[in-house]
């Protein structure tokens, strides 16, 4: 693979979906240190909300330490350079939620949806573009249709007003083949002035290698986070892309030993748990699974005696798409009780 | 002279079809209109072979034949945008309305909750909230009347299927009108409300969580208790409305999941969202047909 002389723009995920590990208990000290050493360490965007994005806090998803205006109002003044996004699901948060963000000095948005309902983020692309953010479609759940799904749906967000368009292996689920085809359908057909962008996880342990046949498939932004903390065994850890990246002569213009330090001195220390393909964050890549349910199906395990990799291998059969977190509790109890549990 | 209320449907979508159905079997309100804007519409040529008048020409066209056909009820299932216009020509010649829309302009109405006060208090506007609404305020409610809530939660998840386009160009009116219910009907003092739109196929049955956090320690056996008559009330107009696990206790967490199958009338059986809100329509009518059969209140005076 050449892909010497490129530019690409890495977008850190570690205060967003890092949420969903810390079970969105990040302290306000923690996201500015964190935030301020990656904006040291060269990084361009970093991204900062609740695991759910906007208006996520819920008990559904989890109460967070702090609100998002108490994050993006503590972070964003701190940046030198960086640029701070926020996450918006609709359904979960509003246009209002959109506002307090860009009050905030929040500089891009990324609006959400499932791959096939992109025509529920008219209103909130809208806004955006039309407050002149930097405003990016999220397809969620990517691998669960073809590339020619994505691309309309992409065409859609682009309508409405995106400039940059992602295809999202939120499950982990992906091989490079599949992220080659579907960043490269997008690159092809889309307007050259729009910007394709990638997000992975490393349930299959294929983050990097999906990053890079996205880079290659002409994505350029590339989404991941320092030490991989995200949900499930975690996004595409940006120090060892960024080490990938020196070596294959692409450039991020991010400190590679600085990007290290982050990683090692910040964020490994306040990690509840290893970050890691255990079973069952395998469990989410190979049975195509949202990876934030991971956390709620091992609680779900410790309380009505379920394992968590049947939970999460029954919501792959059923189909379930990002935020159904509800769904886990609800099926762990009719298992427990089929198998007379309770 | 019957006792049945002669009423009006305007929009004849999905929603007004379905509704159009299940008037035909009501015992308390005869289907005589149905209106719409294009005299092309399916819609409007399917109530033509069910037997009652068309109007292709808006709420403006029915406007002269509202005394002659002694229209009592109208239920708007058009959009938010067009509703209050709709709503004050109507209300003007004594009908009362009944919204499907999200506009809110009359008071939330979930039949098993605060019907019953609509109907004695001859509310003219009254608005059926959301689909969400109607599938989980009765839950909110059940533990609220046992004791204080201070917040509630729900989460609507319905299958792409029955998503129709108005609601997708406005998604942040269902999440603001839901959770405003669920504190105002429900008795929260704060709500939050999450729609999630599923595309599996076969489309998956509308199904709803509840969560509800009381100020002081849940009372178990009274809220189980509430829970299942409040259940038991919905299913009085809704068959397939199920509590498939809980009440489920955690600390002052109260949890509810439910399912909800609709009739299969004219949307099919998963559509339990869009079915819940027609029978939460037509029940709301009946209960002011009953009500004005009883004598327990005077419908405006006609000449």
């Amino acid at each position: 693979m050449n892909l010497n002389g490129k530019t690409v723009t890495l977008h850190d995920m570690s205060l967003r979906d890092g949420m969903h590990a810390k079970r969105h208990q990040i302290s306000l000290d923690q996201m500015v240190s964190i935030a301020s050493a990656m904006d040291e360490a060269g990084m361009p965007l970093i991204e900062v909300t609740h695991g759910d994005g906007l208006g996520g806090r819920s008990l559904n998803y989890g109460f967070p330490a702090h609100s998002d205006e108490e994050y993006l109002s503590a972070v964003v003044p701190k940046m030198k350079n960086a640029k701070i996004s926020a996450l918006l699901l609709p359904g979960i948060g509003t246009v209002d939620h959109l506002k307090m963000a860009k009050d905030c000095g929040v500089s891009t948005i990324r609006v959400a949806t499932h791959c096939t309902e992109a025509d529920v983020s008219e209103q909130h692309i809208g806004m955006a573009a039309k407050m002149e953010m930097d405003t990016v479609g999220f397809l969620m759940m990517a691998h669960m249709v073809s590339p020619e799904k994505i691309l309309e749906q992409a065409k859609l967000m682009v309508g409405y007003g995106a400039n940059c368009i992602y295809a999202t292996d939120s499950a982990g689920y992906m091989l490079p083949d599949e992220v080659t085809a579907k960043i490269g359908l997008l690159r092809a057909e889309l307007p050259s002035n729009i910007e394709v962008g990638f997000h992975g996880h490393h349930n299959m342990g294929m983050a990097i290698a999906n990053s890079l046949a996205a880079i290659e498939a002409g994505a350029s932004r590339i989404d991941g986070s320092v030490a991989g903390l995200g949900a499930g065994a975690g996004n595409t850890p940006l120090e060892v892309f960024c080490a990938v990246l020196e070596r294959m002569g692409v450039e991020t213009g991010v400190d590679l030993y600085k990007i290290m330090d982050v990683a090692e001195d910040l964020i490994v220390p306040m990690m509840d748990q290893p970050i890691r393909v255990d079973r069952n964050a395998l469990t989410l890549g190979y049975a195509g699974v949202y990876s934030s349910f991971l956390l709620f199906a091992e609680r779900a395990e410790k309380k009505y005696g379920i394992s968590a990799r049947d939970i999460l291998v029954e919501l792959g059969r059923r189909g379930t798409v990002g935020g159904q977190e509800d769904m886990i509790e609800d099926l762990a109890l009719t298992m427990a009780k089929e198998k007379g549990l309770i | 002279m019957s006792k049945k209320l002669k009423a009006v449907i305007i929009g004849p979508g999905n929603i007004g079809t379905d509704l159009l159905m299940k008037m035909q079997r009501s015992e308390w309100i005869e289907p005589v209109w149905m209106v719409g804007i294009d005299p092309e519409s399916e819609g409007l040529k399917r109530a033509e072979e069910m037997g009652i008048k068309t109007c292709a020409t808006g709420v403006d066209g029915i406007l002269s034949h509202v005394i002659e056909d002694d229209i009592r009820v109208a239920f708007d299932a058009t959009s938010a945008y067009v509703h209050a216009e709709n709503s004050r020509k109507l209300n003007e010649l004594g009908v009362i309305m009944v919204d499907l829309t999200p506009a809110a302009v009359g008071p939330f109405c979930v039949p098993p909750v605060n019907l019953a006060d609509h109907a004695k208090n001859l509310e003219m506007n009254v608005n059926m909230v959301t689909c969400g609404g109607q599938a989980t305020i009765p839950m909110v409610a059940a533990v609220s009347r046992v004791q204080p809530v201070e917040y509630g939660e729900i989460i609507a998840t319905v299958s792409s299927r029955s998503v129709g386009p108005g609601t997708r160009q406005n998604i942040d009116e269902f999440t603001r009108t839901t959770a405003g219910a669920v504190e105002k009907v429900g008795g929260a003092k704060e709500g939050k409300a999450i729609i999630i739109i599923n595309p599996a196929e076969p489309p998956l049955m509308m199904r709803d969580t509840i969560h509800c956090l009381t100020e002081s320690e849940p009372d178990q056996a009274a809220i189980t208790e509430s829970v299942h008559a409040m259940v038991k009330e919905v299913q009085k107009y809704v068959p397939g409305y199920t509590l498939v696990n809980g009440p489920i206790f955690d600390g002052n967490k109260v949890s509810c999941f439910m399912q909800v199958e609709g009739l299969g009338d004219f949307l099919p059986k998963y559509a339990g969202n869009l079915d819940i809100m027609t029978a939460a329509g037509l029940r709301t009518a009946e209960m002011f047909a009953e009500e004005a059969a009883n004598g327990t209140i005077t419908l405006p005076a006609r000449g």
